[in-house]
């Protein structure tokens, strides 16, 4: 990796011991990568909470905040395992709470806008084109890229925060021209009229083609999609497809042609998706014991139109006794959904909304899942139905209005 | 056995090698309290990778690995190295954070070369794999 005397100074201590080691750290992945330089970001977005971090990692971030660090540019947090409001009545654990509320004062100290959300691309910061940054997680980097057309590669919390502090990232990967060409083509022939058909289409494409480079570009769509439906597209390409960027002829910006989306290669494969692909894959998910008794709308976390919807949906109904049903948003979102009365028809419908947390990250989910012996999980999102085996739930994908019928009635079609 | 490696990070290691046929994400595959494999169904079930070196033909999983390296690390239940066919960015910014080896892109195969127990010895700067004895 080449170096600028900024980052020679770096190196040499001049900006304090916590910035020398995260370039040095930096170093070490852009070596790994052939990155040739550095590239100076405007905006950081970090993972960092005491789910993903345990003991070892809040232990390093307390050092690396009492060596100093600051972070040279706005940086904010991802969604986070605990909304403390909500804390006990989930049976999430004091002790752990406590190191969260540690964890989150460390990381302001350290000047990091803890923001809580993976819609930060929605509802905090708007990259323009061209723009370089360190995001993570991978729902807001495939955002990025393809709908802003600024340039992220998946930052880990360990990476972002050091991008954060620095100022800059290694340039590989979707920094680079030569990674952001479409390798193939997906035209889109399918209805996609609800959020979960857009998941269901982002995991069609994502699973068969799981690489970080592998960049598909749709085409031939009857519409203009909507902001969350690109979201829920993104979020499951990056999820089922480790994927990282798409294209979306006619719609994102370095896709004004087929032709440019491609950047002059030929498309490894074209594929088509019909509405008869979509209802496959619905039809694909086992509904197990029958357990309907979980309906969750979380992984991204809602939009303010999303709330709205849902708002819509469960107004005048109430979830199932013996039903949970969550819905996860930021406090931003949460706040206007409240004035407008969406969170109002929400809670009084039985539905509990969950601030700044992704369902899947909850501190002590398994033990919540064997708890209340819940079995199935069912969702909107195919990213979340994807990411939560881990804790033994069996997930099932369903339509936005099938899942509040599902909450309401208890009963799984 | 001589596997070239493409790219790579770390020390130089050796240890029992596990081989798998499926890919790895330290957050839906592993146990970060025991160090096994734990997904249900997951080709390594019950597979303990602590000081192992593992060969993952892919990697899989989002932004949370990259924290999960360093906690597996400080709990002394991390392996030794990962040896990837394909990997993605966050698997070696957690691999370089938690100074755990880390390599990507192989040749030959490792398939049907190197199997779970053979003493293998990962060397970065020689972007190279080696047997250096079989399984007993």
């Amino acid at each position: 990796v080449e170096l600028q005397p900024e980052e020679r100074a770096i190196l040499g201590g001049e900006r304090g011991e916590a910035a020398r080691r995260a370039l040095e750290y930096q170093v070490k992945v852009g070596e790994f990568w052939g990155a040739k330089r550095f590239v100076p970001v405007t905006n950081a977005h970090m993972m960092g909470d005491i789910e993903v971090m345990g003991d070892g990692g809040l232990q390093w971030l307390k050092d690396t905040a009492a060596l100093g660090a600051r972070c040279a540019v706005g940086t904010t947090t991802n969604a986070r395992c605990f909304d403390f409001a909500h804390c006990e009545e989930l049976g999430q654990d004091a002790g752990e709470a406590a190191k969260e509320r540690e964890l989150i004062a460390c990381l302001r100290r350290m000047d990091v806008v803890t923001t809580d959300t993976c819609i930060n691309y929605q509802t905090v910061y708007q990259p323009h084109l061209g723009e370089h940054v360190a995001w993570g997680d991978t729902g807001t980097v495939i955002y990025a890229n393809s709908v802003f057309g600024a340039r992220s590669n998946f930052e880990s919390g360990p990476a972002a925060l050091a991008a954060a502090i620095t100022g800059r990232t290694p340039e590989y990967g979707f920094h680079l021209d030569a990674h952001r060409r479409g390798s193939f083509t997906v035209e889109l022939q399918a209805t996609l009229d609800d959020l979960a058909d857009w998941g269901a289409l982002g995991k069609l494409v994502g699973e068969p083609h799981q690489s970080y480079f592998s960049v598909p570009v749709f085409h031939g769509y009857r519409r203009s999609p909507a902001a969350d439906e690109l979201k829920h597209l993104g979020a499951a390409l990056a999820s089922y497809g480790s994927m990282g960027m798409f294209h979306f002829v006619g719609v994102t910006p370095e896709a004004p042609s087929l032709d440019a989306a491609l950047g002059g290669r030929s498309p490894a494969e074209r594929i088509v998706i019909t509405d008869a692909d979509i209802e496959r894959a619905y039809a694909g998910y086992r509904l197990g014991d029958g357990d309907a008794r979980l309906v969750v709308f979380s992984g991204p976390q809602q939009s303010l139109f999303e709330m709205k919807q849902l708002a819509a949906l469960f107004d005048g109904r109430k979830v199932k006794a013996g039903s949970r049903c969550f819905a996860t948003t930021n406090g931003a979102v949460l706040a206007q959904a409240r004035a407008l009365g969406y969170a109002g028809t929400l809670e009084a419908a039985g539905v509990t909304l969950l601030e700044g947390v992704c369902f899947y990250i909850l501190q002590n989910l398994s033990p919540m899942r064997v708890a209340n012996g819940w079995t199935n999980l069912v969702s909107n999102s195919a990213k979340i139905v994807n990411i939560i085996g881990a804790h033994r739930f069996n997930t099932i994908l369903r339509r936005t209005r099938d899942c509040v019928d599902i909450a309401c009635t208890g009963v799984l079609k | 056995v001589k596997i070239a490696v493409e790219r790579a990070y770390g020390d130089a290691v050796e240890g029992e090698a596990v081989v798998s046929e499926e890919g790895f994400s330290p957050r839906y595959d592993l146990d970060r309290w025991s160090g096994t494999i734990t997904k249900p169904g997951h080709k390594l079930e019950g597979t303990s990778l602590k000081d192992k070196i593992c060969f993952f033909p892919t990697a899989k999983g989002g932004i949370a690995a990259g924290w999960a390296f360093y906690d597996i690390k400080w709990k002394k239940i991390a392996p030794k190295a990962f040896v990837f066919g394909v990997t993605n960015p966050v698997m070696v910014q957690g691999a370089v954070f938690a100074g755990i080896t880390i390599t990507e892109g192989w040749a030959p195969h490792p398939r049907g070369l190197i199997e779970t127990g053979d003493w293998v010895r990962v060397d970065p700067a020689g972007k190279l794999v080696e047997v250096l004895r079989r399984r007993q």
